[in-house]
């Protein structure tokens, strides 16, 4: 596919490129087996590392007065406690490692991507899928573990009168699978797009007549991704704290 | 007309015509925010513990906005 654009545009490369997964060894087109060590897992493990570096070594001293590492890591870890508690309720709170451990990996992969030369994992739509479907699984099972068969009243608006009730469970259900892929795929495409309109830019930069305003509008967009790669994190945290508590509180 | 030729111009205008919803789905943010920002305005104490419920807003607008742009790039690229 990038060969074919090449060939027809006029960009020096295409932006799509960035996004190829490759071995770390080797070259594009390489066989990749599931031990291949590639760049998207390299820049994963990175993420990976970040968290533990800001949680297991920044905060070691449990200092009573925190230093900047120790800081930073309480207020991430405030923000999202008071997220599940105020969004899910205090009976959620048992998960919360769960839920905090999807928001640092996240908002840490999306950081690491804003690196210049750096690969974004999570444009990827098969990372997000993991963690989506993660959730969906574990959100649907809770809730038949502690809900019982009552758990489908999720789907039977009482609310409603009895003539709508079939229609809007079907709605419902629909609404429900729907779920862990608009999850996914919201969290891939933000930051697909992203970095895609930023290397569409950095094409622009080539033209003589347009580099000035092309530099700086590549500028405002990258100060653009550091703020979505922020709310993308929150959203997905978000939105995994109001499906649980879906699955802890059914009715509606 | 080729039926490659047909094939290529369809897809690009395919894509192209899934880039509106794009611009549909920030219609649908901005209505979202704009409301938010008009409701705050009036009431500033009560904004404080809606602003989990703007961005649930605000992503469920956008999601449908990044459905059509990868309906886009699946023209574009996967076809």
């Amino acid at each position: 596919m990038a060969e074919d654009a090449h060939a027809e545009g006029g960009l020096t490369f295409h932006p799509m490129d960035q996004f190829m997964i490759k071995p770390l060894f080797g070259e594009y087109g390489d066989p990749v087996h599931w031990y291949t060590v590639t760049n998207l897992t390299l820049w994963m493990a990175l993420a990976v590392l970040c968290v533990l570096g800001l949680f297991v070594f920044a905060t070691r001293g449990r200092a009573v007065v925190p230093g900047r590492g120790q800081s930073v890591a309480e207020l991430a870890y405030g923000f999202v406690y008071k997220m599940v508690e105020d969004v899910t309720g205090k009976d959620a709170i048992r998960y919360f490692p769960y839920i905090f451990t999807l928001f640092l990996f996240i908002l840490f992969a999306n950081f690491l991507a804003l690196i210049p030369t750096s690969f974004s994992t999570t444009s990827h739509i098969g990372v997000t899928a993991v963690l989506g479907f993660g959730v969906f699984f574990a959100v649907t099972i809770l809730g038949f573990v502690k809900n019982g068969a009552s758990f489908l009243g999720l789907f039977w608006v009482t609310s409603a009168p009895l003539v709508l009730r079939p229609i809007l469970a079907l709605i419902e259900v629909i609404s429900y699978f729907v779920r862990p892929v608009s999850h996914s795929i919201r969290l891939a495409g933000n930051i697909m797009a992203g970095h895609a309109v930023l290397k569409v830019f950095a094409g622009f930069a080539a033209i003589t007549a347009i580099a000035p305003v092309s530099v700086l509008a590549i500028v405002a967009i990258y100060g653009l991704e550091v703020l979505v790669a922020g709310i993308q994190a929150y959203v997905f945290t978000i939105l995994t704290c109001v499906y649980l508590r879906d699955a802890l509180h059914p009715s509606h | 007309m080729e039926l490659e030729a047909a094939q290529a111009l369809g897809q690009y205008a395919g894509a192209g015509l899934a880039a509106i919803g794009s611009g549909l789905a920030a219609i649908g943010v901005g209505n979202v925010a704009g409301n938010f920002l008009a409701g705050a305005l009036r009431n500033p104490s009560a904004a404080g513990g809606q602003t989990a419920t703007l961005f649930i807003g605000i992503a469920f607008a956008e999601a449908l906005g990044i459905f059509a742009f990868l309906v886009s790039l699946l023209l574009m690229f996967a076809v």
